[in-house]
């Protein structure tokens, strides 16, 4: 069995509201030295095939049609035994 | 002149839309399932807003593979107005139907509050019942409205006109005091390049019928229905 692991981040130029308030909320509490911080989300998929190329042609297709909003959003993922 | 009005499991503005139609426009309206293929006979689509599919993954993002919203496609590259406010924009640009993003609210709260606007654009068959120029107050509420769109797209929609609301204070002044969500040039509203499917973040349908506080979204449901009376009368 093989699992995807795929990372979506908000493309690199967009303000991350999120990230800036994470920042804020670590550096409230004493964490100093934090040039920026970004949130993303991580989606795990567990698939069927034994096949590593038809999962990454798959996968591809996912993030393309759903995962990720090219608009706004970069993605990235790896294929790993699950 | 037949109104349809989508619903996605998570849409809580439906109602409103279906009774500004019903009851303050006196027109027939029904709703459409997102799991309809067939649109019937109508007119006018509303994209209502609320949290579709539990806004997961992003807000539209699962909605706009609906089977529903390939008809809502093919009647749009037909000529049918389409309008989406607040989650029905999201929709729509998640579709590609409207280009840009809709991303979190700058100041990261869920907004909920009666907003100024600035109508940029009264040539269209959205907006025909205002003025340019003209300043309206319409609620919004939405934590995603932060408009955002790669700076070639902004420069050729600002060129188009493509811009019908912008976000403004009472006096009609547009500047970054008076965005309330960091959207690229206070942009609230857009239509598409052939005129036909309008995203907005504020809602027209609560601000339509004057016993409810506000009355200056009805505008845009009037300017629909004038722009296709005129239609129908030449299709005759």
């Amino acid at each position: 069995m093989l699992k995807a692991i795929v990372t979506v981040m908000l493309k690199k130029g967009i303000f991350d509201p999120q990230g800036r308030a994470v920042q804020n909320g670590l550096e409230s509490i004493g964490f100093d030295g934090i040039n920026s911080v970004r949130v993303g989300k991580q989606i795990e998929i567990a698939l069927e095939t034994q096949d590593k190329s038809t999962a990454e042609a798959s996968v591809h297709n996912m993030c393309d049609k759903m995962l990720a909003n090219p608009v706004v959003e970069s993605y990235s993922f790896e294929i790993v035994e699950a | 002149m037949n109104w349809g009005v989508l619903l996605f499991p998570g849409s809580n503005c439906a109602e409103d839309c279906f009774h500004v139609i019903d009851k303050v426009l006196g027109k027939p309206v029904s709703y459409l399932w997102h799991k309809d293929t067939e649109l019937g006979d109508v007119d006018a689509i509303i994209i209502p807003g609320g949290f579709s599919y539990g806004d997961h993954l992003r807000p539209g993002a699962i909605a706009h593979l609906s089977p529903v919203m390939t008809s809502v496609k093919a009647f749009a590259e037909k000529g049918g107005l389409v309008i989406g406010i607040c989650n029905g924009f999201q929709i729509l640009t998640e579709s590609r139907m409207l280009p840009g993003s809709l991303i979190q609210n700058k100041g990261i709260k869920f907004l909920c509050q009666d907003q100024s606007l600035r109508i940029e654009n009264a040539d269209t068959p959205f907006t025909s019942e205002y003025s340019k120029g003209d300043v309206v107050v319409l609620p919004i509420a939405h934590n995603e409205g932060n408009y955002y769109a790669k700076p070639e797209t902004i420069v050729e929609m600002e060129g188009n006109n493509q811009i019908l609301f912008r976000y403004c204070n009472v006096e009609g002044e547009v500047s970054n005091a008076t965005n309330p969500n960091g959207s690229i040039n206070n942009i609230a509203g857009i239509v598409n390049r052939t005129g036909n499917v309008v995203g907005m973040m504020p809602h027209p349908e609560r601000s339509s019928d004057a016993v409810l506080g506000l009355s200056d979204g009805k505008g845009v449901f009037v300017s629909m229905l004038k722009y296709l009376e005129v239609k129908h009368g030449k299709d005759q």
